[in-house]
């Protein structure tokens, strides 16, 4: 693999940067937060990104994608994540997208994952149940077989984007025991189905974030995504590739909340002269420096073992969110102490990164997670 | 096309009828470097006459000019050069401070006359070169030497002292910063000097370390006599060639290509874990060192991705990104914790410094570890490395 953006990524990444930059400055996040906007992203304006081509990326042509890979994905990441753009790529794109991409029958890819890549529809997944930690395979939610159909029973947490999802795809137990992969069928569930109940949640990172509730749902065989049973394997790749397009997203984010600290070590005066000229504060901001760099390294070398379908791109993955997360919270940590009162004010954006960066560490496994996920893939 | 495929096949041929057998396959064993010299022992009888035929074409710097002893290679037939030393796994003829550091800046700046002097004696490895830079008022505040040169007829006169000479012992020449002038800015009045330390005054003592070796040296200077043409630039402009030695010897490293690693079955730590703690259902079975072993080897996979992508992007013709300047801080301080661990794992057979009742693993960690407590220290200090990335790459004020 090689660690460099081609010609193309490097287009790419300028097109993107400019986007979010004219369209998503910082203050536009803090307006959906102040105005307690019930979607919390803009309709339009992932319309608009899809126009661009952004959420086809993915995607493989026959299903109307681009054919790319992860290198590209993570490069919208890393541009949306720097200034907290909400709108729904990780949720819709990379979660429900490739559920259907890669586990959905032609007729769903045709009803859900096309308005999925034309903007005109956003899905989500739901997984998460109140104190699972981090295994996707437990769960109290269970899908009892009918006629032709089953009958889905549970309740799902921090639904990314639940709220106004045009439908939720749900993991639920068909077979087997709590904790087994086996057992476990991913169920697609659109919004209007009698018994689904959506309930805005409100998390400290502001997203959109969302309870669904599932009483008696009644889903067709249809529209299970994958296999009956096998749908465990399935969220497993789904998640990974989900964690290393987050992991560009934490990425974006340190390295403005990286860049934020040393303009305010350049601009703030105490003692008659700038803080920055501060020896205890230049060899922290060296340090963090360091951290970001390391970062990138990984984010690119684990979204390339994806493309390359890699023999070591699990290691990768769980190195690169061991790093972000570990990374995206000592810098915004960093930030914060070295912006000194201004910091801890609702005023200053950097707070906003250090709120995401802790609910984007707990996302898909924090660092100790991954840590030990490294540590039994290489064999101790 | 056809003349280089033509260069490549006789260089093939070439290395194949002469390189010596014994040397094939060593290009991943670093105890056979060899860096030359009047005193060096090869660490095998065959690095000599390896080094002397190779030598003898100017291809131990295969891409120096040709009427100072270098090969004269462009850059596509210095790649097929080293494509086929490697196909060979033959280990390079010659390291060492001459090739990497002090022969490009004689190129640069030397008279016509030093370049025809030092040049091929470089090429050829017949002397070592050692570096007089730090002394003891002077480590990371290194424009703070006062080792005093003063001007004698066609000589200076040296008095002072230099200390952490790397291979002081066994080298043959030194290249040294000394102060000309103590009435201007400190880093105006250094001069740059080429001296034999064979001359008359000058005494080397190794020092005696931590670990217990001794792999630098004190060299004392008492009115040592070093003749004007021997002061490369001009007088009080060392400074400037000192900071440009540091350029060439990045780009030299560069250049001349890094020896492939050696294949590992299993990482040090690994292998270490598993017979020194043991595996229970499949995990090292202390929990606290398991998750030590995954941070230090999450903290190598990145580092080591971070060095390939900087070379990556210069491959593509970028120039190098500010990534490189973390390379020093980050990898030592990476090697030091990694010996720490190694103690941890280890436990009291750790402790070992010689004799029985200690295996000879255990034996070389401890000197190891103590070894690696100077890598934070030497070729500037961390301290120095964060002044270096807040000044140079953050921009932050003095």
């Amino acid at each position: 693999m090689e660690l460099v953006l081609n010609e193309e990524q490097t287009m790419l990444a300028e097109s993107v940067n400019s986007f979010v930059k004219d369209n998503s400055p910082i203050t536009r996040f803090r307006k959906l937060r102040d105005e307690n906007d019930p979607l919390g992203y803009s309709k339009e304006l992932w319309k608009q990104m899809a126009d661009l081509g952004w959420t086809a990326i993915l995607f493989q042509e026959e299903d109307g994608g681009l054919g790319l890979g992860m290198a590209e994905t993570v490069i919208v990441t890393e541009a949306m994540g720097r200034n907290l753009m909400p709108e729904p790529y990780l949720s819709s794109i990379m979660l429900a997208g490739q559920a259907l991409s890669l586990g959905g029958s032609p007729e769903l890819k045709e009803k859900w994952l096309t308005p999925i890549i034309s903007g005109d529809s956003v899905l989500t997944v739901a997984y998460q149940e109140k104190m699972m930690r981090y295994h996707l395979y437990r769960g109290a939610t269970k899908a009892e077989k009918t006629s032709g159909a089953y009958r889905i029973n549970g309740e799902k947490v921090q639904v990314l984007d639940g709220n106004g999802a045009d439908a939720i795809i749900v993991s639920a137990r068909t077979s087997g025991n709590d904790g087994d992969a086996e057992g476990l069928t991913l169920f697609l569930v659109p919004k209007d189905t009698a018994g689904l109940t959506v309930i805005r949640q409100s998390r400290v990172d502001c997203r959109n974030l969302a309870i669904v509730q599932l009483n008696d749902v009644e889903v067709p065989e249809t529209n299970i995504i994958g296999e009956v049973g096998k749908g465990g394997e399935l969220l497993s790749r789904v998640v990974d590739d989900a964690t290393v397009a987050l992991c560009g997203e934490m990425l974006g984010g340190m390295s403005f909340a990286f860049d934020r600290m040393l303009g305010y070590m350049k601009e703030r005066v105490q003692f008659n002269v700038v803080i920055g000229s501060f020896q205890a504060l230049k060899h922290r901001a060296a340090r963090m420096f360091m951290e970001v760099e390391l970062t990138r390294s990984v984010v690119m070398a684990a979204a390339r073992a994806i493309d390359e379908n890699d023999p070591n791109k699990e290691i990768l993955i769980a190195t690169a969110k061991a790093r972000c997360s570990d990374a995206y919270v000592a810098v915004t940590n960093e930030a914060v102490q070295i912006l000194g009162g201004i910091g801890m004010t609702d005023e200053e954006d950097i707070g906003f990164y250090m709120k995401r960066a802790r609910a984007a560490e707990m996302a898909f496994g924090d660092a100790a997670y991954h840590k030990d996920r490294f540590a039994s893939l290489k064999g101790y | 096309m056809a003349d280089l495929q033509e260069f490549r096949q006789s260089v093939r041929s070439w290395l194949e009828a002469n390189a010596p057998k014994t040397l094939r396959g060593k290009v991943t064993d670093l105890t056979f470097t060899y860096s030359g010299g009047r005193k060096g022992k090869p660490p095998h009888p065959d690095c000599i006459p390896w080094l002397n035929m190779m030598a003898e074409r100017g291809w131990t710097i295969p891409f120096w000019p040709k009427e100072y002893g270098g090969g004269g290679l462009d850059k596509q037939e210095t790649k097929i050069l080293q494509e086929e030393m490697l196909r060979l796994e033959l280990p390079p003829p010659l390291s060492g401070m001459g090739i990497t550091m002090i022969g490009p800046t004689v190129l640069q700046y030397g008279t016509e006359e030093q370049k025809k002097l030092y040049i091929p004696q470089i090429v050829k490895g017949e002397i070592r070169w050692c570096q007089g830079y730090s002394e003891p008022n002077a480590g990371s505040d290194l424009a703070n030497i006062q080792t005093k040169a003063i001007v004698d007829g066609d000589d200076y006169i040296v008095n002072g002292q230099k200390i952490w000479t790397s291979g002081g012992n066994e080298s043959d020449w030194i290249f040294m910063l000394v102060r000309t002038n103590p009435n201007v800015k400190k880093q105006a009045g250094i001069t740059f000097l080429l001296c034999d330390l064979e001359t008359e005054g000058i005494e080397v003592r190794p020092i005696k370390l931590i670990s217990g070796a001794s792999i630098f040296c004190e060299v004392f200077f008492e009115d040592v006599r070093v003749p004007r043409n021997q002061i490369l630039n001009r007088v009080d402009g060392g400074w400037e060639v000192a900071r440009a030695l540091l350029g060439h010897e990045r780009t030299m490293i560069a250049g001349l290509g890094s020896r492939p690693a050696a294949p590992t079955a299993e990482d040090r730590v690994e292998a270490a874990a598993k017979k020194n703690i043991g595996l229970e259902n499949g995990k090292i079975a202390d929990e606290v060192i398991r998750s030590r072993m995954a941070q230090v080897q999450i903290d190598e996979s990145s580092f080591k991705l971070t060095v390939q992508r900087n070379s990556d992007n210069m491959k593509a013709g970028h120039r190098p990104g500010p990534e490189s300047s973390i390379f020093k801080i980050y990898g030592t301080e990476l090697n030091q914790r990694r010996e720490e661990l190694l103690l941890s794992i280890f436990g009291p057979e750790c402790l070992g410094w010689e004799g029985d009742g200690f295996d000879a693993k255990e034996l070389e960690l401890c000197r190891t570890w103590l070894r690696s407590r100077g890598n934070t220290l030497e070729g500037g200090s961390s301290e120095i490395q964060l002044n270096i990335i807040a000044k140079q790459v953050l921009n932050l004020p003095d």
